[in-house]
């Protein structure tokens, strides 16, 4: 939120209260307040604004995305701050192996237990890394989870009914990504690509307090990135022309490329996107095994999720890393299995 | 932003979510399975938020937090979390050196993106948009997924049929048409108008929301009266083969219709 400050805190507090006193009669519910009446008094023209089909369109996939990603987001704050405040901490010190390089593999197949998609693992992620779980670990974690637990992988069987090679294309192709990403993070990832977002103040508090306390930040902090995420893919999936991939069906190189760039764009949920993937009859079983790989470890919905938890400057590493190992990945699982 | 505005934006949103999910109102945006994890998160919201509300204007812990926000903290009304904060930093992600802002300043606790929160909220309560209608249905181009069997079960009883719009163009696709023919069958959908003239019948399959959203068009043929897009029509005919105005990966059937009429919109728009 604010570059980082080399003068004590104490001291920080200080310096800008003449100025907040003197704002004081204007806090931030005031301006809650005055903008829901200013919204409520122009209703008459913001619903003229909607007018237009393809507004309507957008507003339509907007609230869709939004609406079907809050129990997902609630599940997962609720488990962040239930690890951060229930769990001990030497439990995940004994539960993964120390070296990072041998916890990259074991917290990517733990990943398979967490039944939801991709906007709980990022809440879950950073409890597991303010719990003390390696960084590579708990990346390994957050890619894999939404890509290969049970509720995926049946989705993807009903989906491709009578192809049992997708499913198991699939969970090789998500869980290598998810492992070899961790290593790669172990060997060059640097901390301090971490935004520096602390948890909120929990000293001094009951555990069930504590326990609110972070869930209500996580929420606040994942909530809005996720509406930014919805804005995004909105407005691609409705400016996004689906004539273009029509184009690029007939090379299988670019295929697969174009089909991990639609993921990417479409932020389709993990548990729906199989259903699109075996509509997308015109392109090769690798294109839309990229598809799946792809879509539920990046998409634009997930990058400013990412972003906002994690920070900027790891998510512009993190993002096209994850994006060039899925397709490298779903390129050699796809050729020998598919 | 403020604990106080935090928790109102919580309990805004949660009620917007209760309140598409408490008609069928949710249903033009996700799958009906989703309904009581729609109400079981909608719920959880709008308890923190009171429990959060009630809390901080209770306990001494927010007359604390209180008296920061609104006075300036001089070095002895530093109040005892923060001071233990600085000692004992709380569960935070790896820092960068020296970083040591603390969230605890009640005034900047929540990001600047939070107020962002609101958009969905005005989105239901003020524009609540409708169901995909024919301006995705003409955007996209049918996608018929190949079935599971190669057999076709014939259609059950009836005469007319009702069947959906996917398992007719499935059918017509995959099979041929051969399980259609001799058929009268009947289509449920909206209108969206065809190029070149005369309409099809629609409909919209989601698999979770609507950003999963894929068109299922059928070309009517016949005595069609001409109908505003995205009204709901029956449509009862026979099989009439592919459309090959279309063009040939179109996939898009047709339907010869005997008799087209208006109908109400079902109270579950989409297609599964």
């Amino acid at each position: 939120m604010t570059a980082p400050q080399t003068s004590p805190p104490r001291a920080t507090a200080q310096a800008p209260a003449p100025a907040r006193s003197a704002r004081r009669a204007l806090t931030s519910t005031d301006v809650l307040t005055a903008v829901l009446v200013l919204v409520l008094l122009a209703r008459p023209l913001l619903s003229g604004l909607a007018d237009g089909a393809a507004v309507r369109t957008w507003a339509t996939v907007f609230v869709a995305i939004c609406v079907q990603a809050l129990p997902f987001l609630v599940l997962g704050v609720l488990l962040s701050a239930a690890i951060a405040v229930f769990v001990p901490a030497a439990f995940f010190a004994r539960a993964l192996p120390r070296s990072p390089a041998a916890a990259v593999p074991v917290a990517g197949i733990a990943g398979a237990v967490l039944p939801g998609c991709e906007c709980s693992a990022v809440p879950v992620a950073r409890g597991l890394m303010a719990r003390g779980v390696a960084p590579p670990a708990a990346l390994a974690f957050l890619l894999s989870a939404p890509a290969i637990n049970p509720v995926v992988l049946v989705a993807t069987s009903v989906a491709f009914p009578h192809r049992p090679e997708v499913v198991l294309a699939r969970f090789l192709a998500s869980l290598g990504t998810a492992v070899v990403v961790g290593w790669v993070w172990a060997r060059f990832g640097r901390p301090d690509w971490f935004a520096d977002r602390r948890g909120p103040d929990l000293s001094g508090v009951g555990r069930w307090e504590a326990f609110r306390i972070s869930m209500r930040h996580d929420f606040v902090h994942a909530g809005g990135f996720l509406v930014v995420g919805g804005i995004t893919a909105a407005m691609l999936n409705v400016v996004v022309p689906r004539s273009i991939l029509d184009a690029v069906g007939s090379s299988e190189w670019l295929s697969v490329l174009a089909l991990g760039a639609l993921a990417v764009v479409l932020a389709i949920c993990s548990e729906a996107d199989a259903f699109v993937a075996a509509s997308l009859t015109q392109f090769s079983l690798t294109a839309r095994l990229a598809f799946m790989v792809v879509g539920p470890m990046v998409d634009v919905k997930l990058v400013a999720l990412q972003s906002g938890t994690f920070g900027r400057r790891f998510a512009v590493r993190f993002a096209p890393l994850t994006f060039l190992v899925a397709i490298a990945g779903s390129l050699l699982v796809g050729g020998w299995l598919l | 932003m403020n604990r106080d505005t935090e928790s109102l934006l919580l309990l805004l949103l949660g009620g917007a979510v209760l309140r598409i999910s408490a008609d069928d109102t949710f249903l033009r945006y996700v799958k009906g399975w989703t309904r009581p994890y729609l109400l079981l998160a909608g719920a959880v919201l709008i308890v923190l938020a009171l429990l959060s509300l009630w809390r901080e204007h209770t306990t001494p812990r927010s007359t604390r937090s209180q008296r920061l926000r609104d006075t300036p903290p001089g070095p002895g009304a530093v109040p005892a979390g923060e001071a233990a904060a600085e000692v004992d930093p709380s569960p935070a992600l790896p820092e960068s050196g020296g970083a040591q802002r603390s969230e605890s300043h009640a005034d900047h606790s929540g990001p600047r993106v939070a107020w962002l929160l609101l958009l969905p909220v005005f989105a239901i309560f003020l524009v609540a948009p409708p169901a995909l209608g024919s301006y995705a249905a003409a955007r996209g181009s049918n996608t018929i997924a190949q079935p599971a069997g190669s057999e076709f079960a014939p259609l059950p009883a009836g005469d007319p049929v009702t069947t959906t719009l996917s398992d007719y163009a499935t059918r017509a696709v995959w099979d041929q048409g051969r399980s259609l023919a001799g058929r009268r069958v009947r289509l449920v959908g909206f209108v969206t108008p065809r190029p070149g003239g005369g309409l099809y019948v629609s409909r919209i399959v989601i698999t979770c929301c609507a950003a999963d959203a894929r068109p299922v068009k059928i070309a009517v043929t016949g005595d069609t009266p001409s109908l505003a897009p995205d009204s709901w029509i029956e449509v009862v005919g026979t099989y009439g083969g592919m459309d090959s105005s279309a063009g040939k990966s179109a996939q898009v059937p047709v339907i010869n219709a005997d008799s087209v009429r208006p109908v109400r919109s079902p109270s579950e728009p989409y297609e599964s």
